[in-house]
């Protein structure tokens, strides 16, 4: 039985790897309007992160839909700009780059979106899609940028290439499609790659492929990943580190098989209560589920945000007070007024 | 005694007619399933599930070429209905069906219940009155609050909606209902709490479910039984814990393996290639092009050999 990746990289002192992106106190806020009303409030979608990724370092970004998650990424990829924090790219504040230098950050940094099917432009052949970030990143010279094209289709297996050089993207199926996703997110050899759902909408053998091919890419490259998803079962193939994210917070931040075997958050334990594993006992039982939905972003519930949906809720204290991050075990931290 | 099984379905043929070619979207399923038990179909994108749904509820494209078999719904045969009799004595009245994304096809502009209380009134002839109570009664059955009644899909969660799509499946009290993958879009606490309602309506209905799916994890929230679906067939039957401890056929060997899980740490596998199209698929085993114990008689079609009181399309069976 062989272990699964990560391991080495885990086992290396985290101080000893330079950090690449530190995400500082980040807020992520969306004004609402309502018609008739003008301002109406603000989606606080993002709502005081902070984290560090170090070089070579995968982490995973667990929540629910419309916790932030695509957000917060989206702040990261310069998308969207801070409503307040520092988003600090190997010590530099990202929105305070020049637009030379922006440039120069997007070519470090890939995207792999959540919705392959509608991340690809329908009318551009693959080689017109991977083109085109060498092309905006400065690669002038025509010969050059075949080569690479070419160099990165076969990273991502999309071989023989002549196969699929002039192909559409409605000629390729889900999983190749993704690898072409994955190809332009590679192909100006970024230090740091965001994969926001890069397998959700896929089959479950295909989902395997696409997993093992962006760690065999970041074992390869030492690259930084970020994986975003709502499904837990797959992180542990793919990072080191887990953040659990809840209406626009990180809740609980730990290794992965820390968090999965000692969950301290409420929250994280009924996530982990409600992932599945294939086994015909759990027809016999109900899970354990919290009551009620996530909060809204526009009004979130003083206090711990959970508090509402938590059964271990202290009265005068979850209702009241946010919890800060209490550190519960070596590199593992929550958000949570239990472990005060 | 021996009783007839609840559902039994011989040899359905679902067939589309196409510019390329027919699409054998489903060729010749067998299956059974028994009062107050629960089916799961399984397979990949593509292999004929909703067909598969569709062909059962006879709810049919134009485009087709051909569409045969026999479907026993309590020992009679509904495949040889009229259309004017299978609606007024099969469809939603024996059997329903909860859509693929059905949460997303809600008519934006017309409130919940009255969605919900609709085929209460066409397919039971209940007055408006009557069917919007029933509608209630239904979403307190799925955990909805009575008071969504009157507001509109886009003021409801994702799995709010999902549970109101259910409800309208169980509003002409059907004993057997057929499910496209009803979470797959959902977060999971929200499928858990899908999965916790199924549960308690076939404890407390005694319904019987066909839940088709791509989730094998999830699938066995619920699963009595697993038929696994590959290019428009079913390859393997088997009961969901003979099933989920030792699949048989390759295919299933393989999909098993490529499930993650939170908790084992093995090497995840996946199946190099792609399945066939449905336009002339292989003569031979339609897994043989992508199945490492291939042999030379693969290249032939095989029956289903029967195992343990499983039933296994493959001849390393035979
Ligand atoms: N451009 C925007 N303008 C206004 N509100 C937005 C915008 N983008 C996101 N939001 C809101 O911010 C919240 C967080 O959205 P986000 O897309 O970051 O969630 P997510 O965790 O990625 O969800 P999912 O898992 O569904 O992709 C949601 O309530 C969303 O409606
Ligand atoms: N009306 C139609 N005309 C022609 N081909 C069709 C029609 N409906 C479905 N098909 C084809 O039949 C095959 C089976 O489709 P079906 O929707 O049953 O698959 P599925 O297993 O439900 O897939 P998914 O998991 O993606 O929902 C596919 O190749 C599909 O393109
Ligand atoms: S802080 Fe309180 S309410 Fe929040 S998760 Fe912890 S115990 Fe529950
Ligand atoms: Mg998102
Ligand atoms: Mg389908």
């Amino acid at each position: 039985m062989s272990q699964v990746g990560l391991d080495h990289a885990a086992s290396i002192p985290q101080q000893a790897r330079p950090i690449l992106l530190s995400v500082q106190e980040l807020q992520v806020w969306f004004e609402l309007r309502r018609f008739g009303f003008g301002h109406a409030g603000y989606v606080h979608a993002v709502d005081g992160v902070s984290f560090d990724l170090a070089e070579g370092e995968a982490v995973a970004i667990v929540g629910e839909s419309g916790c932030g998650k695509s957000s917060l990424m989206k702040a990261i990829l310069g998308l969207y700009k801070p409503t307040s924090g520092r988003i600090l790219f190997q010590g530099q504040d990202i929105h305070q780059f020049s637009k030379e230098r922006k440039r120069w950050y997007h070519s470090r940094v890939g995207y792999v979106q959540q919705d392959p099917f509608g991340a690809l432009p329908p009318f551009m052949p693959v080689r017109r899609i991977l083109e085109e970030p060498l092309i905006i990143s400065g690669v002038k010279n025509k010969n050059e940028r075949m080569e690479r094209i070419r160099k990165s289709m076969e990273e991502v297996k999309l071989s023989p290439v002549e196969d699929f050089i002039e192909k559409y993207p409605h000629m390729l199926s889900g999983g190749q499609q993704q690898r072409v996703v994955i190809a332009r997110a590679m192909i100006t050899e970024p230090k740091l790659l965001v994969a926001d759902e890069p397998v959700s909408m896929l089959d479950a053998s295909v989902r395997v492929e696409i997993l093992k091919l962006l760690r065999a890419l970041q074992e390869r490259h030492n690259l930084s990943v970020i994986y975003i998803t709502h499904d837990l079962s797959t992180v542990s193939y793919f990072s080191e580190r887990i953040f659990v994210m809840y209406a626009g917070r990180l809740i609980e931040k730990a290794p992965v098989h820390r968090l999965i075997d000692h969950p301290a958050h409420p929250y994280t334990q009924a996530l982990l209560t409600g992932t599945s594993e294939p086994d015909a006992r759990n027809a016999l039982s109900y899970k354990e589920v919290p009551p009620g939905e996530p909060p809204s972003l526009v009004k979130p519930p003083q206090g711990c945000r959970f508090h509402p949906r938590c059964v271990r809720m202290i009265g005068g204290e979850c209702d009241v007070n946010e919890p800060p991050e209490f550190t519960v075990a070596d590199r593992h931290t929550v958000s949570c007024w239990l472990y005060k | 005694m021996q009783t007839e099984p609840f559902l039994s379905v011989r040899g359905l043929k679902l067939y589309f007619r196409t510019r390329a070619g027919e699409v054998q979207a489903v060729d010749g399923v067998d299956f059974d399933l028994d009062r107050n038990r629960a089916v799961v179909i399984l397979g990949e994108s593509g292999c004929g599930k909703t067909s598969l749904a569709k062909a059962i509820l006879r709810l049919l494209p134009r485009n087709i070429s051909c569409y045969s078999g026999s479907i026993l719904l309590k020992n009679r045969d509904v495949m040889t209905l009229t259309e004017e009799e299978f609606r007024r004595s099969v469809r939603w009245v024996q059997m329903s069906l909860v859509p693929q994304a059905a949460m997303n096809a809600l008519n934006p502009v017309i409130r919940v219940g009255e969605q919900v209380a609709e085929p209460a009134i066409i397919h039971l002839g209940a007055s408006k009155r009557e069917a919007m109570e029933m509608a209630g009664n239904m979403f307190q059955l799925v955990g909805v609050p009575i008071d969504f009644l009157t507001r509109y899909p886009f003021e409801l969660s994702g799995g709010m909606r999902q549970r109101a799509a259910i409800a309208m499946a169980l509003i002409t009290s059907p004993s057997l209902i057929i499910l496209d993958e009803p979470t797959s879009a959902l977060d999971v606490l929200t499928q858990a709490n899908i999965f916790n309602v199924l549960k308690r309506l076939k404890k407390e209905l005694g319904l019987s479910f066909i839940l088709i799916t791509h989730d094998i994890a999830t699938s066995s929230e619920l699963a009595d039984e697993v038929a696994v679906m590959y290019a428009g067939q079913i390859i393997e039957t088997a009961d969901a814990s003979a099933f989920f401890t030792e699949p048989l056929h390759p295919y299933s060997q393989k999909l098993m393996a490529s499930v993650p899980r939170l908790r084992q740490r093995t090497e995840l596998d996946f199946i190099v290639g792609r399945p066939p199209s449905l336009i002339n698929p292989p003569k031979g085993c339609r897994f043989a092009a992508r199945c490492p114990f291939r042999f030379e008689k693969c290249a032939e079609d095989p029956p289903a050999f029967r195992r343990d009181g499983r039933q296994v399309k493959c001849w390393l069976y035979a």
